[in-house]
């Protein structure tokens, strides 16, 4: 447990985790930002829900996830993620850590925890700084939702950390991907680089028709799927489906990087 | 079974990168209350060994027993007994010192949370780092993070310190303060393996030592033992070079080459004096030599018996020159 606390003291307090965080609350904010001056831009392009942010400013939270959710948190969650094993074994602490005793097993699950905890940072970040920013910018209201029907402000606020929580819940695939890539080299970069790039190889193979087939099994295809949140009922198929899959590639990848890690001669 | 007696003990351990033998089956011995100097020339696998011996790497063959308990099996029992400096420092540059001790210590699951601070501040006293606690680590000197890689190892109450090149980077004044370091952790119980390629500092602060070459132990036992080791040299200073020679050989000697005693400007009646060496085996008393020398009519300026340093043996088990063995 106290291994846990400074495992997220540590990255916490690193500059560049506090970058990447205030780097995503810049979005929402360039968003609004955006969208005021050009003053209700009803051009009908741009991302989904663009065209409400303008007569209500709880939008904007869900634009700026749509923004993110193909690079900007891939490549956050890239970077904590593959920085997990490689990182400290560039910095010369894995060796010491490992002989304290850390314990492998104990080592990977800790640092698996802080890069969802990190996820999770992310993605409440953005939502939060959306409905601050939102609120400033623009009337705030109660939500007219997908289905037609109407939530008050408040239930509003409890459907957007929802769908904070279906994104973070998304890139738990990622991450699992991430940390195993890590236990594979001794050169943070490489593994933040390699993590980033499936994200997007992801997503291209998941754009093609022609892979119809794989489509279902790719971890970024439900990735976009958070509007199921915004029905009245909420429709839970897509969150049940998007966790099964997650879960899917935690187990699997979480069992290659155990598999990889245990055995691993530590000579960083 | 494992030796009670023994804080070390490999059996037939090697290590195999591919089809490069880096550590070929060594037999370690390491006693209970010693300060053991490992020693061997860069690239002779010292930190390999000692990889192996803290379950870091895995080995090849053989076998490691760690303070009496096989390795790596009971690894989560043995290493909190065991505090370790491996090949260099390594700490998040942007914390502090004192934060980077309490981030490693939170790995150790025996060391208790509620005497954190007092132990990692004791830890820093005692190799003098008081003053740069609260100094992020980038700002350390080489000698700095050397000498909080030992606090590192320091933090908790240990049977077995491992020390990897702990004097590497440190001025004059920090060698000697690290060799006062493990005198007073001896002093305490606790075992210290040093590892190094200086020899005066293994001979300076060690009771044993080991000698690697090339993958290789060549060498182990007590200083003494090891000193004993040593050939010793008869060396014998007269002007009568070529009728000396002939003695030694006529005794079954191998002289070196003659080398002059003098150096330029130094007393006139010095000046053909010439200093004969050969390696003086079990057999001959240097006595004799001496009679025979003189029977001959050899004027015996000078007589001496030198046992080979460790310093020679050193070399005449790994080599001279720098040259990488592997």
């Amino acid at each position: 447990m106290a291994l846990m606390w400074s495992e997220l003291s540590v990255l916490f307090r690193r500059r560049r985790t506090i970058v990447m965080l205030a780097a995503l609350a810049l979005i929402p904010v360039l968003v609004a930002v955006a969208v005021r001056i050009s003053s209700a831009g009803s051009s009908g392009r741009g991302p989904a829900f663009i065209n409400q942010i303008a007569g209500n400013g709880l939008f904007v939270s869900l634009v700026a996830l749509t923004i993110c959710i193909p690079l900007f948190l891939p490549l956050t969650v890239g970077v904590v993620a593959g920085d997990t094993i490689a990182g400290e074994a560039s910095l010369g602490t894995l060796r010491y850590l490992l002989v304290s005793p850390a314990g492998r097993i104990r080592m990977l699950v800790v640092k698996y925890i802080a890069a969802i905890v990190f996820t999770a940072a992310a993605t409440v970040v953005i939502v939060v700084a959306g409905i601050v920013v939102g609120a400033i910018l623009f009337p705030v209201g109660p939500v007219t939702l997908l289905s037609g029907g109407t939530i008050s402000i408040g239930e509003s606020v409890v459907r957007a950390l929802l769908i904070a929580s279906y994104v973070t819940v998304s890139l738990l695939g990622l991450s699992a991907i991430g940390v195993f890539i890590s236990t594979l080299t001794d050169v943070p970069v490489g593994a933040m680089a390699a993590t980033v790039v499936i994200s997007i190889v992801a997503q291209v193979a998941d754009s093609l028709p022609q892979l119809d087939w794989l489509h279902p099994w790719l971890f970024s295809h439900y990735w976009l799927n958070f509007a199921d949140l915004l029905r009245q009922p909420i429709e839970w198929s897509s969150f049940g489906s998007n966790a099964l899959l997650q879960l899917g590639y935690v187990v699997v990848f979480g069992a290659l990087a155990y598999g990889r890690f245990s055995s691993k001669d530590v000579l960083s | 079974m494992s030796d009670p007696s023994l804080a070390i003990e490999t059996r037939a351990l090697t290590k195999k990168f591919g089809k490069q033998t880096v550590v070929n089956e060594l037999y370690l011995s390491v006693p209970r209350g010693s300060v053991f100097g490992f020693l061997g020339p860069n690239g002779s696998g010292k930190t390999t060994t000692i990889r192996m011996l803290l379950g870091l790497a895995s080995a090849t063959g053989g076998e490691v027993n760690l303070l009496g308990e096989p390795m790596p099996r009971q690894l989560s029992g043995v290493l909190p007994r065991v505090g370790a400096l491996i090949e260099g420092p390594g700490f998040y540059p942007f914390l502090s010192g004192a934060a980077n001790l309490h981030r490693l210590d939170t790995a150790d699951r025996y060391a208790s949370g509620a005497t954190r601070r007092r132990r990692v501040a004791e830890a820093l006293d005692r190799v003098g780092l008081t003053n740069a606690a609260g100094k992020k680590v980038h700002a350390y000197s080489l000698g700095m993070k050397q000498r909080l890689g030992i606090a590192n190892a320091l933090l908790m109450p240990r049977e077995l310190i491992v020390l990897d090149e702990p004097t590497n980077g440190l001025d004059p004044q920090g060698t000697r303060e690290v060799r006062h370091l493990v005198r007073s952790l001896t002093e305490e119980g606790t075992t210290v393996f040093v590892s190094s390629h200086l020899l005066a500092e293994i001979e300076q602060m060690c009771t044993h030592a080991a000698v690697m070459r090339a993958g290789n132990l060549v060498a182990q036992g007590s200083l003494d033992e090891l000193r004993h080791a040593g050939q010793t040299r008869v060396r014998v200073v007269t002007p009568d070079v070529e009728s000396a020679e002939r003695v030694f050989r006529a005794l079954g000697l191998s002289p070196g080459h003659p080398e002059p005693t003098a150096h330029p400007g130094q007393l006139l009646d010095a000046e053909d004096d010439y200093a004969l060496e050969a390696p003086l085996g079990d057999t001959l008393a240097p006595d004799a030599i001496v009679a025979d020398l003189v029977a001959a009519g050899v004027r015996v300026r000078g007589f001496a018996v030198e046992r080979a340093t460790l310093e020679d043996l050193f070399v005449a088990l790994t080599g001279e020159g720098f040259d990488v063995a592997q």
